[in-house]
């Protein structure tokens, strides 16, 4: 893998296919990335020149991205997923095996430059961890003897498309399906009914259908999709948000994998009722190992007549999608973030108004939607309305894709009706010993077992689809850390509350689960999850503060078992800090050390 | 078509026309909402947050939020002022802002704004960042130290001077301005100390050499009266106020 061509030849390679519109950026840097385990000068360099761009924003965008280095990565660039399920399996453990057996640490690549080993956040795996990405590809349940056949291949400087194929395997370990996924659609029968209905007509039974987004925020999708339609413009787009970042949810990962032509189909339906011409699936960087597969199914759609000229033979009707990859950033999770980062940018999310659906990718109207929001429109043009609607409750029709980590014998993906129980699915996934369930993920709700006859629903604990469970015996302010840290690394950094106080809320936690917080402390971190909750720019530091806040008030247990007793702790350890200077005098006798209060 | 249209501050009552923001129409009226990231010659950023107001039990930033007819923005009630406090509190402790040895106190709308919300300490734990100084350049001299990452010289550079000299890097606490220069350094771009990125910083980052001190302490421009009367520092620039 040191044997790659100049920068200057894989450019031109690059650029037949990409393209030079400023909009491709992250698109080369990624590819560019992949190939040379960096972004060398002079990629910068040609980049600025091809797209017109000011080097400091290039940079300003490599930065951005924890997937894009300006400065060489091992040959190998292993990153273990971070997830507190990656943790609750054992991954720090098998990362540091890893790093003991290559001779490497962790952030620095060897001196030889053959590996590098560092974290990353949730991969998406949760369900068959712990996880790692080499080189972008996804290697599952990691145990130590993968651990040590992998410390092998690389110290014999192996390729990783020779490494055993079972390290790359990813189930999709459906375990419970319901309404959509027992529903048998034949591919292109959303756009018959496009064709037989009209636009008008799939909107009016999406509307009916009472379908909301499911990302999380639970938008009705009729509504967004008829203000786009509504919306004055020279065009419209189409995106699909496929950057499955939330900590514990890997359903989209699931129906990308098994469904994805379900998914389009519900992109080409909605370009149809929208009237656009071009959209996009926005794929997260950690699904790498699924471009090539959806991008041979689009291909394939192309080739049915689903996708391109006259689809369907209905005259004027043109879309196609591109593919394009994240490169490790949670925030483009969220809708304006994801349009920046779609034009290439640096994921900071816009200011409201306007919305997208008038003004979004390229300024234009335009329809962001889940990956799991658009096959459910897909079988909505197909079933109606009222297949739809015979199952749900409430405010929320149709079923829900859960996936499910953590403590449970069975982890994997479930679809349920909405409205079912907390209770219920933890006996179905062998969850019964639970003290708790994090459910919606790291800025989700920590549903304590006194509420496990409670039940998902947008009226009730609402989620994306994360459900991530904890046994007795687990440490609660661990998925609290976990989370507090997580946040502060994704934070933009674009607001106040969310760039400092997300950094430091995550100080204040560490400061408690290492034993030396007090009350005071807890108070601060009331004030500052507060302050972050109800002045951060956009939902993710509005939320960022939810683990902390939420167990605060539902697990107290977890902060008071370990306050010190004393009204007031430094936020430094003295003797840490006078450690240097201790030993540059030649000081560092047991003397000198400060007693520490018991 | 929009002569009446009017929401209150406070206890006051503000006209506005379409397509102003709460902002926009406050400083046309007078009325000083704290903030720092906004300037009116540029397009609303809303980054600070400091600009916070209450409408209807929510909070928002004044200088993104479209006015609207009959709002009742809360401005002033003491949880707003602690919040603005808290985030002004978050600024000092995430640059090194040592007031009593930069040239820029008295004339410095961080020090200026958090008076006047009546910060008395940083409360927050610091977090001493390493941060450089760039001198290169002949006219204007950049201290990182100090830097609140409002934007408005990335945006002047960017929409007036159209030079783009600065940009953010990084993400998170990471996030940095950053000068686009071969070596990055200010004296190897573009920049002039007459560009309009040279006049817009609310702090004391980008400083005009050859200058420091000239005005005395006492006589600086808010040594004798509040923010809220004497208005933004870009205002002020090259009026010899420093």
């Amino acid at each position: 893998m040191n044997s790659v061509e100049p920068i200057s030849d894989f450019f031109a390679e690059l650029n037949t296919f990409v393209g030079d519109r400023p909009e491709q950026l992250l698109q080369y840097l990624y590819r560019i990335q992949y190939r040379y385990s960096f972004i060398p000068p002079q990629a910068v360099q040609l980049l600025a020149a091809r797209l017109g761009l000011p080097a400091s924003a290039i940079h300003g965008v490599i930065e951005f991205y924890s997937f894009l280095h300006d400065t060489a990565r091992g040959d190998f660039d292993i990153l273990f997923s971070d997830s507190i399920t990656d943790h609750m399996l054992g991954s720090r453990t098998l990362a540091h095996r890893l790093c003991e057996r290559l001779g490497v640490r962790f952030g620095e690549p060897r001196g030889d430059g053959r590996v590098s080993v560092d974290l990353t956040s949730c991969t998406g795996m949760c369900d068959q961890g712990p996880a790692m990405l080499v080189n972008g590809w996804t290697v599952t349940r990691l145990d130590e003897a993968r651990i040590e056949e992998i410390a092998r291949l690389i110290e014999t400087t192996t390729p990783t498309d020779e490494w055993p194929a079972e390290f790359f395997a990813v189930e999709d370990n459906i375990r419970r399906r319901d309404l959509l996924l027992t529903s048998a659609t034949s591919i292109g029968s959303a756009l018959q009914a496009l064709l037989n209905k009209g636009g008008q007509g799939i909107l009016d039974e999406l509307d009916r259908s009472g379908l909301r987004g499911r990302g999380g925020a639970g938008y009705k999708t009729a509504n967004k999709w008829r203000f786009c339609r509504e919306a004055e413009a020279q065009q419209r787009y189409v995106v699909c948000n496929a950057d499955e970042g939330e900590p514990g949810t890997f359903k989209d990962r699931v129906l990308l994998n098994s469904y994805a032509d379900d998914v389009f189909e519900g992109m080409t339906l909605c370009a149809g009722v929208i009237g656009a011409s071009q959209g996009y699936l926005y794929l997260r960087g950690e699904y790498r190992y699924l471009l090539d597969p959806l991008q041979t199914a689009l291909e394939r759609r192309r080739q049915a007549g689903l996708l391109g000229h006259n689809i369907l033979g209905m005259d004027g009707f043109d879309f196609d999608i591109d593919i394009h990859m994240g490169a490790g950033a949670y925030i483009c999770g969220e809708e304006s973030s994801l349009i920046e980062s779609l034009e290439g940018k640096r994921g900071i999310p816009r200011k409201r108004p306007p919305f997208p659906v008038t003004s979004g990718f390229r300024l234009q109207p335009t329809v962001v939607n889940n990956v799991e929001t658009f096959l459910a429109a897909t079988e909505i043009a197909v079933h109606g309305a009222d297949w739809f609607t015979a199952v749900g409750s409430g405010q929320s029709t149709g079923s829900k894709l859960l996936s499910i980590s953590g403590d449970c014998a069975r982890p994997g993906m479930y679809e349920y009706p909405f409205g079912v129980s907390i209770r219920q699915i933890l006996q179905d996934c062998g969850g019964e010993d639970a003290q708790a369930v994090q459910v919606a993920g790291a800025a989700g709700s920590t549903v304590p077992q006194r509420d496990f006859d409670r039940s998902i629903a947008f009226e009730d604990i609402a989620t994306g689809g994360s459900f991530i469970v904890f046994n007795q015996a687990r440490e609660l302010l661990d998925m609290v850390q976990n989370f507090a840290r997580f946040f502060a690394h994704e934070s933009c950094g674009f607001c106040t509350p969310c760039r400092v106080g997300g950094t430091l809320l995550k100080d204040l936690v560490d400061k408690v689960h290492s034993g030396h917080g007090t009350e005071y402390d807890l108070q601060q971190m009331r004030e500052i999850g507060a302050l972050m909750r109800d002045t951060s720019h956009c939902g993710l530091g509005t939320t960022a503060p939810n683990p902390v806040l939420d167990t605060l008030d539902k697990f107290p247990a977890i902060y008071q078992s370990r306050l010190c007793d004393s009204g007031y702790e430094p936020a430094f350890d003295l003797d840490a800090a006078l450690q240097e200077a201790k030993q540059m005098r030649g000081q560092d006798q047991d003397t000198t050390h400060f007693e520490t209060e018991p | 078509m929009s002569e009446n249209k009017a929401f209150t501050l406070d206890t006051r009552v503000i006209e506005f026309q379409d397509g102003d923001t709460i902002m926009d129409a406050a400083l046309r009226a007078g009325a000083y909402i704290p903030h720092l990231c906004h300037n009116p010659e540029f397009e609303p950023h809303g980054s600070c947050r400091v600009c916070v107001v209450g409408v209807n039990g929510r909070r928002i930033s004044a200088c993104t939020q479209p006015a609207t007819e009959g709002l009742e923005v809360d401005n002033s009630s003491e949880a707003i002022n602690k919040e603005r406090r808290a985030l002004l509190q978050m600024l000092f402790v995430e640059g090194n802002h040592v007031c009593p040895g930069c040239e820029k106190s008295g004339a410095c709308q961080l020090q200026a704004v958090a008076y006047y919300t009546g910060m008395l300490d940083p409360h927050f734990t610091h977090f001493f960042p390493k941060r450089s100084v760039d001198a290169s350049h002949a006219e204007t001299a950049i201290d990182f130290n100090r830097c609140i990452l409002c934007e408005l010289c990335v945006r002047a550079s960017r929409d007036v001077d159209r030079k783009n000299v600065f940009s953010i890097s990084g993400r998170g606490i990471n996030s940095h301005l950053v000068i686009n220069s071969p070596s990055g350094k200010l004296g190897d771009s573009d920049f002039s100390a007459t560009d309009k990125a040279a006049q817009v910083c609310p702090v004391g980052a980008i400083l005009h050499k050859h200058t420091g001190y000239d005005r005395p302490i006492g006589e600086r421009l808010y040594d004798r009266q509040p923010i809220s009367v004497v208005g933004d520092v870009a205002e002020h620039e090259g009026k010899d106020h420093g």
